[in-house]
């Protein structure tokens, strides 16, 4: 048997529903087995990301940390896919992006409610927050998109089918949504 | 004499006076359109509209149909330009769809579905711009206004009270609403006006209303724009 196409998955600024909508294709997940091999992800808590065919990027870049995961993948991934709202227009975590990253932080840790021994984290483990949220495109090439928030399992799994198959990426008219 | 054109091939009879976009609406072919509301003056403002027309590009809600005229409309380049224009759009305002109570039901995103939009692809602007809900029915998310001028005219045209108006130039350029304060609440808006019926995005939402009809049931989410018609036509006063 040739060998099994190597995947790789993120979350990054996210909120891991888009792996969820992944893991939703429920049955389906025994026929993706045979024929991918999961490198880094959440689902085989491999931390280092080898060489892979594709790596599938949900939710958009919002630290230090996730810039250097999103370029480590795009170095290591022949084709690198944006899943999801987030990924695609920073979605609901861009939302910060109309207030300054200062107000966000003392909103959070020293005015906000219930707030108490208010101080805003500064240790050197906690990944620099960026001052704005961005979608992934802005920092790496991307080469499929797959809207949704997240998208529906159906539309991952038509869109793996396809390029798995080396069919041309297609879908139907109630697989594609920005919500 | 009925006299004829033709949209990809297919023979389209018009009448005097009828623009390119009159004619295809009457034949229901369907030309991807934001600004255009048969009911106000075309305005060729989005230029999502725009066709081949014996080899030119012009925007077939401004452009008189003529006699003979060869115009093309579903071609792979002007697919390709119109999704241009949508994500530009996108980028432009801020639009979450997934915190929108418009999603599902919004004009900008059916054309986008339809044009086979996937992402906006360029850097995004993320302008600061406000909410406005002063207004006890009504609310303006000036974040997701694409320019249309469609509560323009239709205050302007429809009500006689010129609550709106576009104000500023290039980058700058933002709608404005006519009122001592410049909060809706404070003009003469009504929810029984025209303008509160037209827009084809979450801009101007009625309030109290925005889940009344579920995600999944919207009118976009089980069939296109090209069939199912504007957010206009689905408005009552
Ligand atoms: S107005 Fe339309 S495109 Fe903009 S956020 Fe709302 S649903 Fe999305
Ligand atoms: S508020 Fe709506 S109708 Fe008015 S210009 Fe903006 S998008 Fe068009």
């Amino acid at each position: 048997m040739a060998d099994k196409v190597k995947v790789a998955t993120a979350s990054l600024a996210g909120c891991f529903g888009c792996h969820m909508s992944l893991l939703d294709i429920d049955e389906r997940i025994i026929d993706l087995v045979e024929l991918v091999e999961f490198d880094r992800t959440p689902l085989t808590d491999i931390k280092e990301i080898g060489d892979c065919d594709v790596g599938i990027i949900e939710g958009g870049v919002c630290n230090a940390e996730n810039v250097e995961v999103l370029r480590e993948f795009r170095r290591h991934c022949k084709i690198l896919v944006s899943m999801g709202a987030c990924s695609i227009n920073g979605g609901i975590p861009a939302m910060r992006n109309q207030y300054q990253l200062k107000e966000c932080l003392e909103e959070s840790y020293l005015h906000g409610m219930g707030v108490e021994d208010a101080q805003i984290p500064n240790d050197p483990e906690v990944p620099l927050l960026l001052n704005k949220v961005h979608p992934i495109h802005e920092v790496v090439k991307v080469d499929y998109f797959l809207p949704g928030c997240p998208p529906p399992a159906d539309t991952i799994w038509t869109f793996l089918e396809e390029l798995l198959s080396g069919e041309p990426i297609e879908f139907a008219y109630r697989q594609i949504h920005y919500d | 004499m009925i006299r004829h054109f033709t949209i990809d091939g297919i023979k389209v009879p018009f009448q005097e006076r009828q623009t390119i976009m009159d004619a295809a609406m009457a034949a229901g072919i369907y030309i991807p359109h934001l600004c255009h509301n048969p009911e106000f003056r075309p305005q060729g403002s989005c230029r999502l509209c725009t066709v081949k027309v014996d080899g030119r590009n012009l925007a077939a809600c401004t452009t008189p149909a003529t006699d003979h005229a060869e115009v093309k409309s579903n071609t792979k380049k002007l697919m390709a330009m119109r999704r241009t224009l949508l994500q530009l759009l996108f980028v432009e305002g801020n639009h979450v769809c997934p915190a929108c109570e418009k999603s599902g039901a919004c004009q900008l995103q059916a054309v986008a579905y339809y044009c086979g939009m996937l992402a906006p692809e360029f850097t995004h602007f993320y302008p600061q711009r406000e909410v406005d809900a002063s207004h006890p029915e009504f609310a303006i998310d000036f974040n997701r206004c694409i320019l249309c001028e469609l509560c323009v005219r239709a205050s302007r045209d429809a009500d006689q009270k010129s609550v709106f108006a576009i104000s500023g130039r290039g980058i700058h350029v933002h709608l404005t609403v006519n009122s001592p304060s410049g909060k809706l609440g404070d003009s003469d808006f009504d929810k029984h006006d025209r303008a509160a019926h037209v827009c084809p995005v979450g801009a101007i939402l009625p309030k109290h209303t925005g889940y009344d009809v579920p995600i999944g049931k919207r009118l976009y989410d089980r069939k296109p724009v090209s069939m199912v018609g504007d957010v206009s036509d689905h408005e009552e006063d």
